[in-house]
C-alpha cells in the first residue's frame, strides 16, 4: 500500500464525512418529524429536535380497531405484505427453471433476451389492457391480481439473476451426477438447487423489494382496504387531508422499515447481486 | 367406518353452509370518501357508526382519498366486480357520470319530504338533464376568512365588501409592517384553483360557456384572472399561494401568517376553535366579496353529493345509507365542519350555537352560489383552465393568450 | 447429453415463464397496439377504428412535445449527476478510512427507501412554509426568505432532479466500487511508479475498469427515468404550470383522467417506441465500449 500524505487523508476524511450527511440527514429527519409534536414541525423558525419524543403517532396508525384510520393502514401494511410475498414466490418458482435453462441450453438465450427486453416497456403501455383484463376476470382491486401483474417486473428480473447464477455452477457436476444415474430432476434438486440457494435468496430479497416498491399499478388497480398497497396509502396519507407532517412522516418511516431492514441486514447478498451482471458486462 | 366419515362430512357441509348463508345474508358495503375539507375522516366513520347500529346486518367498509384522486378512483372502480357502492362526487361530475353510465338514476327514491325540506341550491348538485343522481351532502362555498387581530391592528374596523377593498386593505397591512403577504389562496395546479378563480368569475358576472362554447376567455373570466395576477405581482398575496392547497391555507391562516383567506366551510371551527390552531377565538368569516357595480357577493358552488353506482350489487341498502348520511338528523348532530342541506336546519339553535358569524356568512354566500360549467367534458377544460392560470400567474403568458389557449385546448 | 435432448427439455423448463410474460406483457401489448388505433373510451364498448389519427394527433400536439422535452431533461440531468456522484462516492469509499465499512452498509439505505417514501420525505422537506430546506438555509443565512421550491417552474424540476439522485446516485456507487475493488493492485502501484498523475491514472488505468459496469447502470438509469413516474406523481403531479410533467404523467392523464384509452394507448406506444431505440443505441454502445475495454 502506498503511503498517502496528511493533507490527502485529511480531505478524505472531510469527504467521508459530508457523504455520510448527505445520506443520513434525509433519513434522520424523516425519523424526527415522526417523533415530534405537530407544532414544532410548523414552528418558525423550525425546532429541529423535539423537546419531548412523542410516539402516539406510531400507535395510532398501528391500531387495529375495527373503523379506524389505524385499521386502514395495518390492512395496506398486511396487502403489501401479501402481494409482494405472493409475486416473490411466483416470479422465483417461474425463473429458476427457466433460468436453468438459459444457463444450460445457450440456444435458448434470445428467449431470455426478449423476456428481459420487457423491461423497457413503460407500465403505462401496458396499464389499459391489463385494467381490462383484470376487471373481465373480476380480479380488479384483488390482492392475487396485483401480485399476477407484479410478474411484468418481477419475472424477467428474477429470471436473468438465476441465469448468471446457475451460471457459476459448473455444469460437469450435474453431468457427472446424471452419468452416475441420477434423473435430471434428481440432479436439479439435490445437486444444483442447494449450490444455488444463495442466488435463490438474493433473487427472491431483490423481488421482495421492487414488488414493495411498486406504485403505479397499485394506485390504477386497487381502490380499497382489500387490496390497497402500503406505497398507494402513503401517497393518499401525503395527498390529503393531513396537516400533521409527523403522521405522514412516520406512516414513511413504518413503509420503509422492512425494505431499509432488509438492505441494512442483507447487504452482501444484495451487492453481491447488483453487481454481478453489471461486472460482467 | 367409510359411512361415518361420509356422513360426519355431510354434516359438516350442512354445517358450514348454514353459517355461510348467515353470513352471506350480511351485506358488505364499499365507500369512497375524500380526505380533504368538509366532514372529517373521523366525523364520516362516527356517522357510519350510527348507521352500522341501527343496521346491524350491513357492514360498511370505508376508503379515504384525496379529492384529487377521488374522480379517478371512481371511474376506475367502475371495471371492478366488486367496486364502490356508493361514491363521493363533486357537483362538477354528474354530467360525466351520467354519460359514462358510473351512477344510477334515483329519481323514483327521492321523496317529496326531501325535495321539499331540502335547500333547491344543494338539489343543483346532483342533477343533470332533469333526473338526480344522488343526494347532495355537502352544502359548500368558498368564504373569505380574516383574522380579526390582525385586522384590529391595522386600524381597519369592517371586513372588505369587494375585492377591490380586499387589496387595499392587505396593503395597509403590508404597509403597516403586521404581515409581508397577507393573503392566502389555493392556487396549485388543481381544481382548487379553479374554485377560487370561479368564485371571482361570479364576482365579476363572468361566464365559462356560452351555447357550449369557451366564453371564460373575455369578460368576466378574464377580469378574474387580472384580479388573481394583480395581487400575486404585488405582494399582497402569499406567493406559495400558487403551490397550495386548502389544507396549505389553513395551516398558514391558523399560524397567524395570513390575514385573508379564501377557504371552504370547514376552516371556520378548526381554525377558531381547534386544537392546533394559533389564531383561536380571532376567526372572522365572511362571504366573498361582490364588485361594485356587478355584485355584493360572490361564490362558488363547491357542494358535493352521495350517489350509488351502476355496478352496486346493493342498492338498496346503498340508499339506505345515503339516506342515512344525508338524514337531517346526522346532518345537524355534525354541523361543525359542513353545514346541512336542510332548509329547517338553519333555523334550529342546536346547529347556529357557537357559529352564528359562519350562519351569517353562509346565508349570503350559498344564495349567491355559482356553478363551474356542467359538461361531460369538464375534466378537460379544467386541466386546461388550471394550466392558464398558473402560467399568468407566473408570468409565462399574459392572462388574455393564457385563457385563449385554454379555450382551445379545453375539448370543447 | 444429446443436444436436442437437452433443448427440448430446456424448452419445457423455460415454458411456464414464457407462457406468463406473454398473458400478462404479450398479450396487452398487442393489444395495446390495437386499441392505437381506436377511439375506445376506457370503460363501455370498444370504439371505432380510426386509423393513424391518435398518433397524428398526439405527435402534433404541443402538449407532447413540451412534456417530451420536459422528460428528456429530467433523464439526462438526474442519470448523469448520479454517474459522476456514483463514481466520486465510489472513488472515496475505495480510499482506507476509519468507518469505512460503516459508510458503506449506509449507502444501501436510500436505495432500499420505497420510491413513494422517498418523495413524500422529500416533498416535506422543500415545503415553503414549514420545509427543512428553507428552515435551514435561511438559519445559516445562505437564503434571505422563504422559497417555493416546488412552486416555481425554474426549480421544480431541479427539485425534483435532487430527490431522485438521491436515492439513486448510491446504487452507481456501489455498482463501481464493486468493479474499482476488481482493479488489481498491482495496475494502480505501477502506474504511480510511472509517474502518471492522479486524472490521467482515473482516465487510463481505472476507467476502462468501470465502463462496462457503468455503462449497464447507465442504460437502465436511463430507461427508469424516462419512465419516471411515481415520484412526480406525489412531490408535483405535472405542476407548477405543467413544468414537471412527463410522458407517464401525460399518459396517465390521457387514458385514465380523460378516460381516452385509444389515444392513451397511442402516446404509450410512441413513449415505448422512444425508450427502445434508446436502448438500443445504448447496446450497441456497450458492445463498443466493452470491446475497447476489454
Amino acid at each position: 500500500m502506498e503511503r498517502k500524505s496528511l493533507a490527502f487523508s485529511v480531505f478524505v476524511h472531510l469527504a467521508a464525512l459530508l457523504l455520510a450527511a448527505v445520506i443520513l440527514a434525509p433519513l434522520v429527519w424523516l425519523f424526527v418529524m415522526s417523533i415530534s409534536p405537530a407544532a414544532d414541525l410548523s414552528a418558525k423558525p423550525l425546532r429541529w429536535w423535539p423537546q419531548s419524543a412523542d410516539f402516539s403517532r406510531y400507535q395510532l396508525l398501528l391500531s387495529t380497531v375495527a373503523n379506524s384510520a389505524g385499521a386502514a393502514f395495518t390492512a395496506s401494511l398486511r396487502n403489501s405484505l401479501a402481494v409482494a410475498s405472493m409475486a416473490t414466490v411466483a416470479a422465483i418458482a417461474l425463473a429458476i427453471p427457466a433460468g436453468w435453462a438459459v444457463s444450460r441450453a445457450p440456444a435458448l438465450n434470445w428467449s431470455l433476451s426478449l423476456v428481459i427486453a420487457t423491461y423497457m416497456l413503460p407500465p403505462v403501455a401496458l396499464a389499459v389492457p391489463l385494467y381490462m383484463g383484470l376487471s373481465y376476470l373480476g380480479l380488479l382491486n384483488n390482492v392475487f391480481g396485483l401480485a399476477l401483474v407484479y410478474l411484468t417486473i418481477l419475472a424477467p428480473f428474477t429470471t436473468w439473476l438465476m441465469k448468471s447464477g446457475f451460471d457459476t455452477i459448473p455444469r460437469e457436476i450435474e453431468a457427472a451426477a446424471m452419468i452416475d444415474g441420477a434423473s435430471l430432476w434428481q440432479t436439479l434438486r439435490i445437486l444444483t438447487l442447494p449450490l444455488a440457494a444463495p442466488v435463490v435468496a438474493t433473487s427472491a430479497l431483490f423481488a421482495f423489494l421492487l414488488a414493495w416498491d411498486e406504485f403505479f399499478y397499485a394506485l390504477l388497480f386497487t381502490s380499497d382496504q382489500r387490496a390497497k398497497t402500503l406505497t398507494v396509502a402513503i401517497a393518499d396519507l401525503a395527498g390529503g387531508r393531513v396537516s400533521d407532517y409527523g403522521l405522514i412522516a412516520t406512516a414513511g418511516v413504518l413503509a420503509a422499515l422492512p425494505p431499509v431492514l432488509i438492505g441494512f441486514l442483507m447487504q452482501r447478498a444484495l451487492i453481491s447481486g447488483l453487481t454481478s451482471g453489471g461486472v460482467k458486462g | 367406518m367409510s359411512n361415518s366419515i361420509t356422513r360426519a362430512l355431510i354434516g359438516a357441509a350442512l354445517l358450514s353452509a348454514s353459517f355461510a348463508h348467515h353470513a352471506f345474508a350480511e351485506t358488505t358495503l364499499n365507500a369512497l370518501f375524500m380526505a380533504q375539507a368538509a366532514y372529517s375522516e373521523a366525523d364520516v366513520r362516527a356517522m357510519t357508526d350510527a348507521f352500522t347500529k341501527a343496521n346491524p346486518d350491513i357492514k360498511v367498509n370505508l376508503e379515504f382519498v384525496p379529492y384529487e384522486g377521488l374522480h379517478d378512483k371512481t371511474v376506475l372502480a367502475q371495471g371492478s366486480g366488486g367496486g364502490y357502492d356508493v361514491v363521493l362526487f363533486d357537483v362538477i361530475w354528474p354530467a360525466e357520470y351520467a354519460s359514462n353510465n358510473v351512477l344510477v338514476d334515483i329519481s323514483s327514491r327521492v321523496t317529496d319530504e326531501m325535495k321539499k325540506g331540502v335547500l333547491p341550491g344543494a338539489w343543483t348538485t346532483v342533477q343533470y338533464d332533469g333526473k338526480y343522481y344522488g343526494m347532495p351532502w355537502i352544502l359548500d362555498t368558498k368564504y373569505l376568512f380574516y383574522n380579526k387581530e390582525i385586522l384590529e391592528k391595522a386600524g381597519i374596523t369592517a371586513p372588505p365588501k369587494t375585492w377591490d377593498e380586499l387589496a387595499e386593505q392587505a396593503k395597509v397591512i403590508k404597509d403597516k409592517g403586521l404581515l409581508q403577504t397577507p393573503i392566502a389562496w389555493s392556487w396549485a395546479q388543481a381544481e382548487a384553483a379553479i374554485c377560487d378563480y370561479t368564485t371571482l368569475v361570479s364576482a365579476y358576472g363572468g361566464e365559462f360557456l356560452k351555447d357550449g362554447k369557451p366564453a371564460f376567455q373575455s369578460d368576466g373570466g378574464l377580469d378574474a384572472l387580472n384580479y388573481m395576477v394583480t395581487s400575486y405581482k404585488s405582494g399582497l398575496t402569499n406567493p406559495n399561494s400558487k403551490e397550495f392547497l386548502e389544507e396549505d391555507v389553513r395551516k398558514v391562516f391558523e399560524n397567524g401568517e395570513a390575514a385573508f383567506a379564501l377557504n371552504w366551510t370547514y376552516m371556520y371551527n378548526l381554525a377558531n376553535s381547534g386544537k392546533d390552531s394559533k389564531v383561536t377565538g380571532k376567526v372572522g368569516v365572511v362571504p366573498a366579496p361582490g364588485v361594485a357595480g356587478k355584485s355584493e357577493v360572490s361564490a362558488v358552488n363547491g357542494s358535493m353529493g352521495l350517489g350509488v353506482t351502476s355496478v352496486s350489487k346493493h342498492p338498496d341498502e346503498a340508499w339506505k345509507y345515503i339516506v342515512h348520511m344525508t338524514s337531517q338528523d346526522t346532518q345537524n348532530q355534525y354541523a361543525k365542519l359542513s353545514l346541512p342541506i336542510w332548509a329547517s336546519s338553519y333555523e334550529d339553535p342546536a346547529v347556529t350555537q357557537g357559529q352564528e358569524e359562519l350562519i351569517g356568512a353562509a346565508k349570503l354566500g350559498l344564495a349567491a352560489m355559482y356553478p363551474r360549467p356542467t359538461t361531460p367534458k369538464y375534466q378537460e377544460l379544467s386541466t386546461a383552465l388550471q394550466q392558464a392560470i398558473q402560467e399568468a400567474l407566473l408570468g409565462q403568458a399574459s392572462p388574455e393568450e393564457a385563457l385563449q389557449s385554454a379555450a382551445e385546448n379545453s375539448g370543447l | 447429453m444429446s443436444g436436442t435432448w437437452m433443448t427440448t427439455r430446456a424448452w419445457l423448463l423455460m415454458a411456464p415463464l414464457l407462457a406468463v410474460m406473454i398473458a400478462v406483457i404479450g398479450w396487452p401489448l398487442v393489444d395495446t397496439v390495437a386499441l392505437s388505433f381506436t377511439d375506445a373510451k376506457l370503460v363501455g364498448t370498444g370504439g371505432n377504428f380510426v386509423g393513424l389519427e391518435n398518433y397524428t394527433k398526439m405527435l402534433s400536439s404541443g402538449n407532447f412535445q413540451r412534456t417530451l422535452v420536459t422528460t428528456a431533461w429530467f433523464a439526462i440531468i438526474s442519470v448523469a449527476a448520479e454517474m459522476v456522484l456514483g463514481v466520486l462516492a465510489a472513488l472515496l469509499l475505495n480510499q482506507e478510512f476509519r468507518g469505512r465499512t460503516v459508510l458503506r452498509a449506509l449507502m444501501i439505505l436510500p436505495w432500499a427507501l420505497p420510491t413513494v417514501v422517498n418523495a413524500t420525505l422529500w416533498r416535506l422537506i422543500y415545503n415553503p412554509e414549514y420545509g427543512a430546506l428553507n428552515a435551514a438555509l435561511t438559519q445559516i443565512g445562505l437564503l434571505d426568505s422563504y422559497r417555493s421550491w416546488l412552486g416555481e417552474p425554474g426549480s421544480a424540476l431541479t427539485a425534483l432532479i435532487v430527490a431522485d439522485c438521491w436515492k439513486n446516485f448510491p446504487l452507481v456507487a456501489l455498482i463501481a466500487l464493486a468493479a474499482l475493488q476488481a482493479v488489481p493492485r498491482e495496475i494502480t502501484s505501477a502506474s504511480l511508479v510511472d509517474g502518471a498523475g492522479p486524472i490521467s491514472r482515473f482516465r487510463f488505468v481505472i476507467l476502462p475498469y468501470l465502463a462496462g459496469p457503468l455503462m449497464v447502470a447507465l442504460v437502465l438509469r436511463t430507461i427508469e427515468a424516462f419512465k419516471v413516474f411515481d415520484i412526480i406523481w406525489v412531490m408535483t403531479r405535472g405542476g407548477p404550470a405543467n413544468s414537471t410533467r412527463t410522458l407517464s404523467i401525460l399518459v396517465y392523464q390521457e387514458a385514465f383522467s380523460f378516460q381516452r384509452a385509444g389515444s392513451g394507448a397511442s402516446l404509450a406506444l410512441i413513449v415505448t417506441l422512444l425508450v427502445t431505440v434508446l436502448a438500443v443505441a445504448y447496446a450497441a454502445l456497450v458492445r463498443k465500449t466493452a470491446g475497447s475495454a476489454a
